[in-house]
């Protein structure tokens, strides 16, 4: 019992400080994975219900609301992608860097971390289809969260709502940069060290501002929703609510940046050819 | 109803078949409607699956199956990898050494102890996180252990038929 005990804690032990153990734990997920699958049956079985169920009359409803929002996103795309071709154009005029040019690849929720002090999903893709730890994950409103740990079939991502997790974003009205930290169970996000006199408002938009390479610049993070100047403190109390939909999307985006540092894609992707992160 | 009994792999199986039953309890998410708040009621299935072998098979399920147990649980769930292991090897060691007196209780009484048991559990955990991370205590965290308490008696029988009706020794 003693020797398992002190076992336990050296393997906890070299699990925290290094990542040797990351292999052999991918490993033991891929085992694991049939468990995940069979607890995630009930939820598919019932949306597969609800679909078979659907009547006629529904179902077309839905084709054609879908049809027009369709078409509505495709004008609004080619509208972007003009506004992408000439935004890229008057960076390469300043010589600058970035490139708003994103991949992404569609995931689907497969499992829940079962401890609601943890904010953290688990989804069906994984080193197979090149997802990498750090990855940026998106749903169809704003920005989910990131890749913390990846097996070959599937991968586990962090929401920003964690209580452990932070983002860099920016005030979209006034470029105010700030820190987003997840407050945990209630799934909003908290504003760091905001100054009592920053210009910040309820109603703000938040977005990425890409600071620390983690994160694409640019995608929607949250909305100001309260604002509370305390008398005496230096900070004042700015909470938000994420965009995107934390406890409701089924499919999420991952997204492959290609405006990675060198190092950072030989590291993360090795194989993939990524010619223009070098300038 | 097919016997096992002189098949000890048979048996085996039905044990495993009951952990793995439990780890899909532990993972099972919650339906949309149920507000997330009510993800504190989850009992630790897995450990009170492993409680009931220990108490009735001594011999079958002991502190080395805790242990690997308890890896799989944390490669589940994500933990530091020894997180669960270290939790169920203690709680095991104490039911190993309590278990011809808790045989003797009433199923209510078997319940307290797993109270007790359960909460250890918890603590454990709790420890581990606050030294990993930095994880605050609330009394949230025995609200698992409570639940589990309730949970025993009928966890208890169910799995009992199962070991009669199988035979499994």
């Amino acid at each position: 019992m003693a020797g398992l005990a002190v076992l336990s804690v050296i393997l906890m032990f070299v699990d925290h400080v290094t990542d040797w153990l990351d292999e052999s734990r991918a490993a033991m997920t891929v085992a694991v994975t049939p468990v995940v699958v069979i607890a995630d049956l009930p939820n598919r079985s019932a949306r597969g219900l609800t679909e078979m169920l659907a009547s006629r009359e529904d179902l077309r409803r839905r084709i054609t609301e879908l049809e027009s929002e369709l078409t509505l996103f495709k004008v609004k795309t080619e509208k972007m992608a003009a506004l992408t071709a000439e935004n890229n154009r008057l960076r390469d005029l300043l010589g600058s860097a970035a490139k708003l040019q994103d991949n992404v690849l569609v995931a689907e929720l497969i499992g829940v971390n079962p401890d609601p002090e943890v904010q953290e999903v688990v989804i069906d893709k994984g080193v197979l289809d090149d997802v990498f730890i750090g990855q940026p994950v998106l749903d169809s409103r704003g920005l989910m969260g990131q890749v913390v740990d990846v097996s070959r079939y599937t991968s586990r991502v962090l929401l920003i709502s964690d209580q452990e997790h932070s983002v860099p974003v920016q005030v979209l009205r006034s470029n105010l940069r700030l820190i987003a930290q997840g407050t945990g169970l209630d799934q909003k996000l908290e504003l760091q060290h905001v100054n009592s006199t920053a210009d910040i408002r309820v109603g703000d938009q938040l977005l990425s501002s890409g600071l620390g390479n983690r994160f694409p610049v640019g995608y929607p993070v949250g909305v100001v929703d309260r604002v509370k100047h305390e008398p005496g403190k230096p900070f004042a109390v700015v909470t938000a609510s994420p965009s995107a939909q934390l406890d409701r999307s089924r499919h999420v985006l991952l997204v492959f940046t290609e405006s990675r540092t060198p190092e950072e894609a030989t590291a993360f992707t090795s194989g993939r050819s990524d010619g223009k992160s070098g300038r | 109803m097919e016997r096992v009994a002189d098949n000890p792999l048979a048996g085996m199986t039905v044990i495993v078949v009951t952990v793995i039953a439990g780890m899909v309890l532990a993972v099972l998410p919650m339906p949309d409607f149920v507000p997330p708040e009510l993800g504190f009621l989850r009992p630790d299935w897995v450990a009170m699956v492993l409680v009931y072998w220990l108490i009735a098979l001594p011999h079958r399920v002991g502190i080395l199956s805790a242990w690997a147990t308890g890896l799989i649980v944390d490669v589940l769930l994500g933990s530091l990898l020894g997180q669960h292991a270290l939790a169920y090897v203690i709680i095991a060691y104490i039911a190993l050494n309590l278990y011809q007196r808790l045989r003797m209780f009433t199923v209510w009484q078997q319940a307290l102890v797993l109270f007790a048991l359960l909460g250890l559990n918890q603590l454990i955990n709790f420890w581990i996180e606050n030294i990993a991370g930095d994880a605050e205590w609330r009394m949230w965290y025995l609200m698992p252990a409570l639940a589990g308490a309730f949970l025993w008696p009928w966890v208890f029988l169910l799995l009992r038929v199962l070991r009669r009706r199988l035979a499994v020794t």
